[in-house]
């Protein structure tokens, strides 16, 4: 059996320290969403963050909600399921020097090399989603909208929400503050096989320009 | 007359039902993966996977906040007839597009390419796509909508007569452990391979083999029935399960379509639909009553014929 691990948030330094690699996680109290809208704006294009935002939540979801505003101007909130981190990763250092963000959560989860030299020096760990798309789940997490901010300026799917949540997850421990990463060892594990896949097997005839020999690399 | 009407409220229909209800056959070709899966994380997500399903049921909410691009397929029975044309009907699916978008409510996915702006309602250029076929001795419309994620698990390869299943294999191989790694293809997952054509064609055949046929589903074909198999049973042999995990749960069926293709070529397309494999097709009578299902049906023997003239009663095939 997996272990089961409840945080509540802001989560704190002992708390995050004490994550294992697999063990599953819930959460409760507050997340907010940012992505390559939210960073781009902040970050490079200098528009200050929403006040007191680190007070209120240290856990970053890179998420687009499935969510609408209704003519009374308040926000139904359908799925809620993670996008692929790796895309964001140029932002990452910055970003959680700037919010003191400690948790990330999103799909797939991040090069080990980000682990060990942007998140665990910064005390900071990486949860990955389930599946991914275990939407209605998370979404049943979501007990309502506590706020969203640039909406207009950034559309539904890039603004910053933040969720108040309860029971949130589950989530995956993907990153520990040792740098470790659970898709990496689990990759290691898959890679002693691959070879064997193909043997017998003859190359096509034509190859195409820049192809790995290495059947080991990620495409991320 | 079909009115546009009623295929503006089908059309709805089947977008709030392909986004919240997971299609039995899948349900049941998933279960029947979990079972066989010894990896413990691979089968704790497929577990997770499957309460998921369930609360969307109960909660009428989408099982994946991604829902993908919503899109159409339109196959339209010969004696069925239109009151509003066949502009109608495409103006009738964005409309319900659009407001499915704003009341399941779907992820306004659909962007600009370049300017990356949005209308807020997945309607845009070229979007949705809709993709038209044909049936004779028919007075119905049949409309399927598919939400397919749509950044990973799809490639394409110009592959040579002479790779043969060697390079098919190969290129399956190679599509399915580059974007099962991490799970980026949201494996467990329907797998299709398109085979010939035109490079458009072979592509939109593969989508076509993962999207349009359902689990337990096989190629008329035998012998390509044979390798749909063979090939499933390659990719769950990988050692890989659910989000790249290591296990056994890659593959839950894999559909193969054809098309001639350039005498030269072999080219083959490779596309996984996902672990909320969404798909809902509307029947739309004349009288206007509509009846729903998950089997898109859309591999009919006419349209999969092989000759210039076409009747009811299947050729044999020539190496059958």
């Amino acid at each position: 059996m997996l272990e089961e691990v409840h945080l509540s948030l802001p989560a704190d330094a002992e708390a995050i320290a004490a994550l294992k690699l697999g063990s599953v996680v819930y959460l409760d109290g507050i997340v907010y969403t940012a992505r390559e809208g939210v960073y781009q704006r902040v970050l490079n294009e200098g528009h200050p963050l929403p006040q007191g935002l680190g007070k209120i939540s240290n856990v970053n979801f890179h998420c687009s909600p499935a969510a609408a505003v209704k003519d009374d101007g308040t926000y139904e909130v359908g799925g809620v399921t993670a996008t692929a981190s790796f895309r964001f990763s140029k932002y990452l250092g910055d970003w959680l020097d700037l919010t003191g963000t400690k948790i990330i959560i999103g799909k797939g989860g991040m090069p080990v090399d980000d682990y060990r030299q942007v998140l665990a020096p910064r005390g900071a760990v990486y949860l990955t989603t389930v599946g991914y798309g275990t939407g209605a789940l998370l979404g049943r997490g979501v007990q309502g909208v506590e706020a969203v901010h640039w909406i207009d300026e950034l559309g539904i799917a890039q603004a910053m929400w933040l969720f108040r949540v309860k029971d949130f997850g589950p989530f995956l421990v993907d990153s520990n503050l040792q740098g470790q990463s659970l898709f990496a060892e689990q990759g290691d594990l898959v890679n002693r096989n691959i070879d064997d896949l193909y043997t017998g097997l003859k190359e096509p005839v034509l190859h195409r320009y820049g192809e790995t020999k290495d059947r080991t690399d990620e495409l991320i | 007359m079909i009115s546009n009407q009623s295929i503006e409220t089908a059309s709805y229909e089947i977008m709030k039902k392909a986004a919240i209800d997971i299609p039995e056959d899948y349900l049941a070709g998933i279960k029947s993966v979990a079972d066989k899966e010894s990896g413990e994380l691979s089968g704790f997500v497929i577990k997770t996977m499957i309460d998921n399903y369930e609360i969307a049921t109960e909660d009428r909410r989408p099982m994946c906040a991604d829902t993908g691009l919503p899109r159409y397929y339109v196959k339209v029975g010969d004696q069925a007839a239109f009151a509003g044309g066949f502009t109608g009907i495409e103006r009738a699916l964005r409309s319900a597009t659009a407001r499915a978008t704003r009341d399941v409510p779907l992820r306004p996915n659909r962007v600009h390419p370049l300017w990356r702006t949005e209308h807020n309602n997945n309607v845009g250029i070229n979007a949705p796509e809709i993709e038209w076929t044909f049936e004779p001795d028919a007075d119905w419309i049949d409309i399927t909508t598919v939400h397919k994620g749509g950044l990973f698990g799809t490639d394409y390869r110009m592959l040579f007569p002479g790779d043969g299943v060697d390079g098919i294999k190969r290129f399956l191989l190679d599509t399915l452990i580059s974007f099962g790694k991490r799970g980026l293809c949201c494996q467990p997952a329907i797998v299709g391979v398109g085979l010939g054509g035109s490079k458009d064609t072979c592509m939109q055949l593969g989508k076509q083999a993962a999207c349009l046929r359902v689990v337990g589903n096989r190629n008329p074909d035998p012998k390509i029935a044979e390798l749909e198999l063979e090939l499933m049973a390659l990719g769950n042999n990988i050692g890989m399960g659910a989000m790249g995990f290591v296990g056994s749960s890659m593959v839950v069926d894999l559909h193969i379509e054809v098309g001639h293709t350039h005498t030269g070529g072999m080219p083959m397309s490779v596309h996984t639909f996902c672990l909320s494999s969404r798909r809902a097709t509307a029947r739309v009578h004349p009288d206007g009553s509509v009846a729903y299902r998950t089997d898109p049906k859309w591999f009919t023997p006419y349209h999969r014929r092989e000759t210039v003239d076409w009747d009811a009663l299947p050729k044999e095939k020539a190496h059958a």
